[in-house]
């Protein structure tokens, strides 16, 4: 079949106006789709981010985060000593007992106040988490006032940088060294000694117990099998990876079904704009349509000639609002995290695969706002658009 | 002005001018209806179109000339009758049949030359031969060669709105001769056009007539432009209004 693709090409640069502010709707609605997707992303990415694969979180069980946990100091010891947790060269299980508390601080410049992740930290944390470095400052010393915060939440939170000062748990604490976690959710939290941090807020019990694992996935199952049939143990365990990328779910549901529905409504208004220029466009050409089926030209050639313009149109509202939209991987937001009720920073994280989903949704606003316009261009008869040449 | 004498062409007997098929054109009725009326255009008519000739289509407006030269083209369809080309009958073709008969066999000059404007003379002329399997590079060879044969060499890389109005008729005959059609169907070639420049068309036409062999039927109000074709035949009311002067010849 003959293609037209010059005819189509050249007809939207012909009218650049009226192409540039049709596919400009388009690129509107596409930048805000892919913005969404990327938020959802660069969530689900944080989260994940937040563990590694070979280390196994051990919590009560049922519990949906940290904060809700609970493993008596009593337990604590059995689930180290399974054979399955992996060995520091001193011998020791390389594993620690962590807690969890949540804590309000001040924003910097403002007088609001967010709620803050106070991890309490063992030993072996920092070896069971390689991918937090410390930046500034040095590491604290275990048994004193002395604590550690987050890059990302020691820029936002009054008190956080280092040395600087923080009260409470009704005690003055000292930030001594500033850590990176890259991109994860530890990036937001203050770390400290964890039986500090226990006789401070009056816990009696762990949050929760993180080991390394050895044998892989079979070792995990191994160590799963024996905790959660374990008659002492209330407890269940799951892969540190696993347990985090659950925490990002609510969340990025939540942003996925409103961005996606907002923009399923945008969407409609850019498919009419499209469908008018393309209207207008077959109203304008008709004599041209009517040349081109004298010439020779099949009907479904003059359909798939229009179908292509809309097309191209679509793509490059889509190419656009993509191009407009990874702009955003710059920024960096701060929110609640309504699963764990805490301050999360993350970013705007560009895959491929939005990146596709994209260019489809801008392609598929264009078909969809092309075709009736370009059914129509294709039924004319030859003799009537000849008449309106 | 002369016109171009059926002998010299008929007589000289070019090759291409054997291939040209004959058009009969056998009780042809055409009616349009608008709205609840129903209009009669073609009653019943008959003809016949050797080939080769050069044969203009006369008569006051509402007559059906144009009527019957887009069905001789196939861009319409008859009510009843035959037209038969080359002895196919046309009138059996599907709408694609039609359309793939129509771009090998037809060539169309439209009184408002119907250019595309957004694309180059060159692009233009090479419209109709994306329909042949001719590749990109033949494609281009063919239409510069079209457009030299109607002296517009220099202008190819030129939009319509960048030529004169007699400059884009020509353009207009390159694409109808590009694909080397039999029949060339022309409505009205000199209506738009001045003096000057409607001599250069028909000139050109039966240049194309004379040397290339093609069979051109024309519609035409202009008695000057009528002068040049070898048959004129009248039409009015949907009824030829003249008996065939070869039948008596």
């Amino acid at each position: 079949m003959a293609s037209l693709v010059t005819y189509s090409l050249r007809n939207l640069l012909a009218r650049r106006l009226t192409t540039a502010l049709t596919a400009g709707g388009m690129a509107l609605v596409v930048f805000v789709f892919a913005a969404v997707l990327m938020l959802a992303e660069g969530l689900h990415a944080t989260l994940v981010q937040t563990g590694s694969a070979n280390n196994a979180l051990v919590f009560r069980k049922g519990s949906k985060s940290e904060i809700e946990s609970i493993v008596e100091r009593s337990v604590a010891p059995i689930v180290e000593m399974r054979a399955q947790v992996a060995r520091s060269a001193d011998g020791s299980p390389l594993a620690a007992r962590e807690v969890v508390v949540l804590m309000s601080l001040t924003k910097r410049g403002t007088n609001k106040a967010a709620n803050v992740i106070l991890r309490g930290i063992g030993e072996k944390s920092l070896e069971l988490r390689p991918q937090v470095q410390l930046v500034s400052g040095r590491m604290p010393r275990f048994g004193s006032t002395e604590i550690l915060a987050g890059l990302s939440l020691s820029r936002r939170f009054e008190g956080a940088g280092l040395g600087e000062k923080l009260r409470f748990g009704m005690r003055e604490w000292t930030v001594v060294g500033v850590f990176d976690a890259g991109a994860s959710g530890f990036s937001s939290e203050i770390w400290g000694d964890a039986e500090q941090f226990m006789s401070a807020f009056r816990r009696q019990a762990y949050s929760q117990v993180l080991a390394r694992i050895e044998g892989g996935e079979a070792g995990f199952a191994a160590f799963r099998a024996g905790i959660e049939s374990d008659p002492r143990l209330k407890l269940e365990t799951k892969p540190e990876t696993v347990f985090y990328a659950e925490q990002s779910e609510m969340m990025s549901k939540f942003l996925r079904i409103m961005g996606v529905s907002l923009t399923a409504i945008f969407s409609i208004g850019a498919m009419i704009g499209a469908m008018i220029t393309m209207h207008s466009a077959v109203a304008g050409r008709t004599g041209e349509i009517g040349t081109l089926r004298a010439l020779g030209f099949q009907r479904r050639a003059i359909l798939m000639a229009f179908v292509m313009e809309a097309l191209l149109l679509g793509f490059l509202g889509g190419a656009v609002g993509l191009v407009a939209a990874s702009g955003l991987q710059l920024f960096t937001i701060s929110t609640m995290n309504f699963q764990t009720f805490s301050e999360l920073a993350f970013g705007f994280s560009l895959t491929p695969g939005i990146i596709a989903v994209s260019l489809g949704f801008g392609t598929a606003m264009g078909l969809l706002g092309g075709l009736i316009p370009a059914v129509h261009a294709a039924r004319i008869k030859i003799v009537d658009a000849l008449r309106a040449a | 002005m002369t016109s171009c004498p059926a002998e010299t062409t008929l007589g000289s007997a070019a090759p291409e001018a054997s291939r040209s098929p004959v058009i009969e054109v056998r009780e042809v009725s055409k009616a349009y209806t608008r709205g609840q009326q129903t209009v009669p255009v073609l009653l019943g008519v008959s003809f016949r179109i050797e080939p080769g000739e050069f044969l203009a289509l006369m008569g006051p407006s509402g007559s059906g000339k144009s009527t019957l030269l887009n069905l001789i083209a196939g861009i319409d369809r008859v009510d009843s009758g035959s037209i038969m080309v080359g002895g196919v009958d046309i009138t059996t073709l599907d709408e694609s049949g039609l359309a793939r008969w129509r771009s090998r066999s037809v060539g169309f000059i439209f009184q408002f030359y119907n250019l595309i404007p957004v694309l180059t003379a060159l692009e233009n002329v090479e419209l109709p031969l994306l329909l042949s399997p001719l590749s990109g590079r033949q494609r281009r060879e063919h239409a510069k060669a079209a457009l030299a044969l109607v002296g517009l060499a220099d202008r190819m890389d030129h939009r319509p709105n960048e030529l004169s109005g007699g400059q884009q008729q020509r353009t207009a005959i390159a694409r109808a001769i590009v694909t080397d059609p039999d029949i060339l169907v022309a409505d009205e070639p000199t209506g738009d056009l001045d003096r000057a420049s409607a001599k250069e068309i028909l000139d050109l036409m039966c240049g194309l007539n004379k040397s290339l062999g093609k069979t051109i039927v024309m519609v035409t109000h202009d008695p000057k432009a009528a002068e040049r074709a070898h048959l004129v035949r009248s039409l009015e009311k949907g009824v030829l209004t003249d008996a065939d002067p070869r039948l008596h010849s």
